[in-house]
């Protein structure tokens, strides 16, 4: 008689579809997988440990490489949190120059995410496409701050670089290139056969399971939940602008797909009021004493990352280091759903589903 | 060259051979070679990249050097492989692939062995490469490399039936399984050729091929963001090349193999443009068919093992026996 056995497979921490050193353990039933254990910390660096003995200013560089994808994003949370913490008025001009480089970022990190899932789905080309334009949008970040990718750009107060000249009508050159990409991308993917039968109803949960397991971003709002705390809790200066949040109720990974393509079109909605809006000149830098000091308390700020709702927890005992310091890294909580998604599915799926969450593993090891 | 077959053997009609085997083998080394970089450049346009542009003049001489590399790689076996398989697996791999390339017609005259069965012939030594493959992948002692190994083997027994069915139809309306009589059924002109009556026979042989050669979207055996590089991912160096080579040369024999069946081999385009040799017809479809395998591998996303064993099974098996049946019915009508 056959006799059969369950694989025990490896995938990672060196896999070229794990986005990183994330390892996943998988037991497979011919090609069907019926456990699945996520190994995580491959990449941990104890950056929360690390700030307690650092001041504000020298952990931002830190955060730039939590979310390596998107660090602008990460830096605002930062100082974001200790802004609120101290009451500090940041400048108007600071403000949208935060805005448009969190916003350019969040285009960068989708178009990162849109040619890796493609490339895990087996399509070469798309991801050669997308980091095309993704090098523009680093190219405007080279010229606003000197770094390609880990930024150092915010401080707590305001921004280190004022817009070098001609930069924000690059900016606005780019709005126009970039919509027309983007319908390039559409018709290249996301009608194709063999791709939509490769995401959609794949990795499906609903509002509930969701909601339960803490996710936040494009996979909370794949299930129908309209939640985006540009919207929800405005922080910085969302509430000036018109946008919509694109959700859709499916739960799989085409609904993320999508999300995240027309989450790119709302960025650059969002770009060109606040070129519009801008101010002409002004401080970019609030008045903040030369020590950074919170006063004694504590105080937890979220805004949305490309990823999901990122957050920043600090608890300051009035001194110029944080007495705790504490990141809620959108990837880390939606990537919890993974081994209940992969119950049952295919080897082919785990990647695809994996894909899907987009996750980044500076983020999740932090 | 056919006449040789009816002699009997002498010492120089035996060199005579070798001396044609060894200028066949170096015609199909030439196009692996350039093949490679043809790709890469195809593909690097498409992407909007430069592709390969260092080595040599255009990077003409990439492929050389990528070749002498693996050359001079540690040949490495891992250390609880099966030792002899290991070994074996890439020459039963690579072997078959360039044994079929003997009875492809390039022109009238140019056939190295003018089969009577040279289609048969063709189909039942194509498959002995799958076991090469699925013997890699099993002998490597690796998970994924089995899994890649498995796949393949499902794969290829999937794909093989609607490929031969498929070109039943061809072998119907040309009477003969010789690879050089089928062009000749074909007329001068492109509406002669056989695709455009057998358009469904044809439909199926290009993805059934595509499948068979395991290239994009049905890449499965070595989906790289799966399974790693699937069979071959324990092999190194030189064996690591047999298998590569095998893959190339299988894109030569099927694009030849689609010239010949369904393009009209070395026939011209339209009848009045016969003044141009018939060889240069042929490479030129030839090139036009590897160019159109390379635009789907820049183009289309790999589809999932189960997907492709349904396409395989319920929708290429049926189409290649109606497109069977609707021939047969249809020759014997108009008889």
């Amino acid at each position: 008689m056959a006799r059969t056995e369950e694989l025990l497979l490896n995938v990672g921490p060196q896999h070229p579809s794990t986005h990183g050193v994330f390892r996943l353990i998988v037991k497979l039933d011919g090609e069907v997988i019926t456990h699945a254990e996520p190994v995580m910390g491959y990449l941990h660096r104890g950056t929360e440990k690390l700030a307690e003995e650092l001041t504000y200013t020298q952990i931002i560089p830190y955060t730039d490489r939590m979310d390596y994808v998107s660090a602008m994003t990460n830096n605002y949370i930062l100082c974001h949190a200790v802004e609120t913490m101290m009451g500090i008025e940041v400048p108007e001009r600071a403000e949208y120059l935060r805005v448009i480089a969190m916003e350019l970022q969040r285009i960068a990190s989708h178009l990162v995410w849109w040619g890796t899932y493609l490339l895990d789905i087996g399509a070469m080309s798309p991801f050669l496409y997308a980091f095309r334009e993704r090098e523009m949008i680093i190219n405007l970040f080279n010229e606003l701050c000197g770094a390609r990718l880990t930024y150092f750009y915010m401080r707590v107060g305001g921004v280190k670089w004022d817009a070098p000249e001609g930069w924000l009508d690059k900016v606005r050159n780019f709005i126009p290139y970039m919509r027309e990409k983007l319908e390039e991308y559409d018709q290249l993917v996301s009608g194709n056969e063999i791709f939509l039968s490769r995401v959609k109803g794949i990795g499906k949960y609903d509002a509930e399971t969701a909601i339960a397991y803490g996710l936040s971003g494009a996979n909370l709002r794949c299930t129908g939940v309209k939640r985006d705390l540009r919207k929800d809790q405005p922080y910085s200066i969302y509430d000036r602008f018109t946008f919509d949040v694109p959700v859709r109720e499916e739960g799989d990974c085409y609904a993320r797909y999508l999300i995240r393509m027309e989450e790119m079109r709302q960025s650059l909605n969002i770009l060109e009021q606040a070129l519009e809006q801008m101010p002409d000149d002004g401080d970019i830098m609030a008045k903040i004493p030369r020590v950074i000091r919170p006063p004694e308390g504590e105080a937890y700020v979220g805004i949305e990352s490309p990823r999901g709702e990122i957050g920043c927890y600090l608890i300051s005992r009035n001194k110029p280091q944080p007495y705790r310091l504490k990141f809620r890294r959108p990837s880390f909580f939606n990537l919890q759903i993974l081994p209940e998604l992969l119950k049952g599915e295919s080897m082919t799926n785990l990647i695809a589903i994996l894909g899907g969450i987009d996750i980044v593993v500076g983020e999740v090891d932090c | 060259m056919t006449n040789w077959f009816e002699g009997s053997l002498t010492w120089g009609i035996f060199a005579m051979f070798a001396i044609w085997v060894i200028v066949l083998l170096l015609i199909v080394l030439g196009f692996v070679t350039y093949a490679i970089y043809y790709e890469r450049k195809v593909i690097g346009w498409m992407q909007g990249r430069y592709g390969p542009n260092r080595v040599g003049p255009f990077g003409l001489l990439q492929t050389v050097a990528d070749i002498l590399k693996l050359l001079m790689k540690e040949d490495t076996i891992p250390a609880k492989a099966d030792r002899v398989l290991f070994k074996l697996a890439p020459v039963i791999a690579f072997v078959p692939s360039f044994a079929v390339l003997a009875v492809i017609p390039y022109t009238e005259t140019l056939v190295f062995a003018n089969l009577n069965v040279g289609l048969l012939y063709f189909a039942a030594l194509s498959s002995i490469s799958t076991i090469g493959i699925l013997l890699g992948g099993w002998a490597s002692n690796n998970k994924y490399a089995l899994l890649g190994g498995m796949r393949s083997g499902a794969q290829m027994i999937s794909y093989e039936i609607p490929l031969i069915i498929s070109v039943a139809g061809v072998i119907l309306m040309s009477g003969s399984l010789n690879l050089g009589d089928i062009v000749k059924a074909q007329g001068n002109g492109f509406w002669q050729w056989n695709f455009i009556p057998q358009i469904i026979g044809f439909s199926v042989f290009i993805v059934a091929s595509i499948a068979e050669l395991n290239r994009t979207p049905f890449d499965l055996p070595e989906a790289e963001s799966e399974l790693v590089a699937g069979y071959h991912v324990e092999y190194s160096g030189f064996r690591f090349a047999f298998f590569m080579l095998a893959e190339y040369v299988y894109v030569y024999a099927i694009a030849s193999l689609t010239t010949v069946l369904f393009l009209g081999g070395w026939k011209p385009l339209f009848p009045f443009l016969d003044f141009i040799p018939g060889i240069i017809w042929f490479i030129i479809k030839f090139l036009f068919v590897v160019f159109c395998l390379f635009w789907l591998r820049a183009t289309l996303p790999r589809m999932r093992i189960d997907q492709l064993m349904g396409l395989g099974w319920k929708v290429l098996l049926p189409l290649s026996l109606a497109n069977l049946f609707i021939t047969a019915v249809v020759m014997e009508w108009f008889r």
